[in-house]
Order: C-alpha cells, then sequence, then structure tokens
C-alpha cells in the first residue's frame, strides 16, 4: 500500500472539502477500498475517514420509507427490528453480505458508491427504486449506476443515504461462489400495487433491471411467471468462477427463488 | 505522522504510525502481540480477527488509525494472569480443534464473539454459518464446531467444565 495524508472530518461540509482534492478518497469500513489498496490499484493522496461524521449514522422510519444513513454497517441493517418489519428482503440481504466480520465493518455507503459488479446493495437499491441521496442532490436509482465501479457521483460528492421505499413484496436470492463468497448472480425483486422490479446482480459488469421478467410478473406474480424467460448471455460475465451461459442460467434461478421467497 | 492512542487487552497504548500501517501491523510488528496472525492479506481467511469495541473484525482489512480510542482484544488478552485459559481456548484443547494451529486464534477470537452474541443458545448450524469468515485448512472444521459448542455451554451456564467427560 502506497502511504497517504489521513483525515477525519466532523461533518458532511468538512468532508466535501477535503474531497475537493481529486486524488483523495473517502472511506468508511474500509473493506473494498483497503483491499485495493493493498493490491496498488490506486494511489490516494489522502484518505478522508467519514467514520466520525454522526449525520451520516443510523436507520430511520420517514413516511412510507426505510431512510438509511451511510455509515450504517450491514450488521446493523441485518439485526434492525425496523427494517425487518419494513423491507424484510432487505435485512435478509444484508444478512448475506460477505461474512460476520465484513459485515461488522463494511457500510451501506461504501458498498452502493462503489459499486462493485459482485456486491449485494446495488441490488436492492435499483430492485426496491430506492432514492440516493448525496451531499449535494438526490438520484434516483435508475440514474444512479452506470457501468462497473461506476455511478453517477461526481468527485468531491458523497453519499449520505439511502431511502428504500416500502413496498408489498420483496425478495432476494443469490448463488455465491463457494469460496470467495462473492455473487455469482443475483436477484432482487420487488412489487408495489403493479409496478414491478427485478434487479440483476453479479452476473453483468453492473447491476441491471429485467424487464421481460418484470412484464411477466406484473402480468402474474408467481415463480413460475419467470420460469420461461431466458436471460441473454450477451453482455454477462465470463471468468474463471463461471461462463456466462452459466451465469444467465442462475439468473434465471436466482429469479425464481426470490419470487418465492418474496411470497 | 498521525498518532494511535488505543488499548489492548487492558493497557493503553500511544504511537505513531503511518497512515497505510495496518491494525495487524500494528499489534504485531509494534506491540509484539504475534499471536494475531496474518494468512491472507485479503479479509477471507480470519487468521487476523480481533475483537474492537466487542465485535470481531479482521485486523488486516482495518488501519490502526481507524483504531484510535478502540478498546481492543487480541488472542494474548485472553488467559486469566494465572494463566487459566479462556473456556474457548481450553475447549480447543480439549476437543482437538487445532492442528497446526495456524487459523486458531481467528478462529478463538471469533468463536467468542460469535457466542456471545447468542446470548439463549447456539445451533450447530449457526456456528457453522457464523464461521464464514474463518478458514482452516487442516481440521475439517469438525472438532472446531464440537469445540464451539462446549464452550458455549460454559460461556451460558448451561455446564461448568470443558471436559468431555462432562459431555
Amino acid at each position: 500500500m502506497y502511504d497517504f495524508a489521513y483525515h477525519k472530518p466532523g461533518s458532511v461540509a468538512d468532508a466535501v472539502k477535503l474531497l475537493a482534492d481529486p486524488d483523495a478518497k473517502a472511506i468508511s469500513g474500509g473493506h473494498t477500498l483497503l483491499p485495493a489498496l493493498k493490491h496498488r490499484l490506486n494511489k490516494p493522496s489522502a484518505l478522508v475517514d467519514l467514520s466520525g461524521i454522526a449525520e451520516l449514522r443510523g436507520i430511520k422510519r420517514v413516511g412510507n420509507a426505510i431512510v438509511i444513513g451511510a455509515l450504517t454497517r450491514h450488521v446493523e441493517v441485518a439485526n434492525s427490528a425496523e427494517v425487518a418489519a419494513a423491507i424484510p428482503a432487505l435485512a435478509y440481504m444484508a444478512s448475506l453480505i460477505g461474512d460476520v466480520q465484513v459485515r461488522n465493518r463494511g457500510t451501506l455507503g461504501g458498498s452502493v458508491a462503489n459499486n462493485d459488479p459482485a456486491a449485494d446493495y446495488p441490488a436492492a437499491v435499483l430492485g426496491l427504486g430506492a432514492t440516493v441521496h448525496t451531499s449535494s442532490r438526490k438520484i434516483a436509482a435508475d440514474d444512479f449506476f452506470q457501468g462497473m465501479f461506476t455511478t453517477a457521483m461526481e468527485a468531491g460528492e458523497i453519499l449520505t443515504a439511502v431511502e428504500f421505499p416500502i413496498v408489498d413484496k420483496a425478495g432476494y436470492a443469490k448463488m455465491r461462489n463457494p469460496a470467495s463468497r462473492y455473487v455469482m448472480a443475483g436477484v432482487f425483486v420487488s412489487k408495489s400495487g403493479g409496478a414491478v422490479r427485478v434487479a440483476v446482480n453479479g452476473a453483468g459488469p453492473c447491476v441491471f433491471r429485467q424487464a421481460a421478467m418484470e412484464a411477466a410478473l406484473a402480468a402474474n406474480w408467481s415463480p413460475d411467471a419467470v420460469a420461461g424467460i431466458k436471460q441473454s448471455a450477451a453482455d454477462l460475465n465470463s471468468d474463471i468462477h463461471g461462463s456466462a451461459e452459466y451465469r444467465a442460467h442462475l439468473v434465471g434461478v436466482m429469479a425464481k427463488r426470490a419470487v418465492a421467497a418474496a411470497g | 505522522m498521525p498518532q494511535v492512542t488505543l488499548t489492548v487487552n487492558g493497557q493503553t497504548h500511544t504511537q505513531e504510525v503511518e497512515g497505510r500501517t495496518l491494525l495487524v501491523e500494528l499489534l504485531r510488528e509494534k506491540l509484539r502481540l504475534t499471536g494475531t496472525h496474518v494468512g491472507c492479506d485479503t479479509s477471507q481467511c480470519g487468521a487476523c480477527v480481533v475483537d474492537i469495541n466487542g465485535e470481531s473484525v479482521k485486523s488486516c482489512t482495518t488501519l490502526a488509525v481507524m483504531a484510535n480510542g478502540a478498546n481492543v482484544t487480541t488472542i494474548e488478552g485472553l488467559a486469566a494472569a494465572d494463566g487459566t485459559l479462556h473456556a474457548m481456548q481450553e475447549a480447543f484443547r480439549e476437543y482437538h480443534a487445532l492442528q497446526c494451529g495456524f487459523c486458531t486464534p481467528g478462529m478463538v477470537m471469533s468463536a467468542i464473539d460469535l457466542v456471545n452474541k447468542h446470548p439463549n443458545g447456539i445451533t450447530e448450524q449457526q456456528i457453522r454459518e457464523g464461521l464464514e469468515g474463518n478458514l482452516c485448512r487442516c481440521t475439517g472444521y469438525h472438532n472446531i464446531v464440537r469445540a464451539i459448542a462446549a464452550a458455549a455451554d460454559v460461556m451460558h451456564g448451561k455446564r461448568t467444565e470443558i471436559a468431555r467427560a462432562a459431555e
């Protein structure tokens, strides 16, 4: 790891000032950034540790939504009675991230802002049609995730919270690589009135919505409705862990399981 | 260089570190607490697990500066001053839950956190799932799971002795 300056601001405003330096990077749990730094994939001039900013912590219900602060750790979402009551699939998703120690440190903000293709949170954000709050604006999930490790956020912008709408039904299912535990393919489904969303993570370079499955589930909300729909392998990932065709097959299987889990 | 003050096994230390110094490097190289191991260095194997403020954490993926002000317990901090082992250590010995021993400090630290997070008792399934972040290449895990179940019974007051004869 290259060395860097270390800052720990006490407010979002101070953090934004420090992150005006284009070579500075924000850190919270560090469970994605530190492994990348160890590989010298990155050479930040400074790390801006957000963990001292109290306003970025916590889970609260606001109207018909659950708003989760960026610094909220996965273990807190997984164990939250409030999340479990409002959007049980979201608590379940958080309980499956990494392992116990990763969940003890990793945060919502880090996972969403990083947009790793194999991360879990992007599937929940897109699958629930959540709204991402940053230090300067609010961004709809459909506009937020733009490509592998790429989001709509600009340099110096800090993710502050995510607002998850409370839906009628939601479910998540994923197939993990048995060694690394990263997602090979995952599907997050939700239904709110007539609106159905199906978000796929792990399979492609970036989380995406599966329009054909959404249409089928809007007409008939059941695992059988997605059984006949083939996911194209054209734009999916192929690597030593699995071919694009295998991942495409997994998308169908995970979609059925996610709908079954949603009930 | 940044300064870090933290309490390790009840003793307060103040150290100057580089920003990039990992917590495990501070523990092993500056404080000479070499019971905490570095296995994979990619936050997967769990040999480096320590307790920070009551939670198990991978110290190879935590910056020392981020542990400023924290209360850290390592494997060296578990036994009593007279050398009496913690119930979890005793159980690992009694149930032959280690072979080469490399993963053992991290296993023991994770296991204690796991049992503490299940105050009303823990099932075999919960133990196996709770060890997801700790890899062992020798034992096949069975004896580790048995040891943790036995230690959990002692830690929860359901049985008084670790000895297998008490089963």
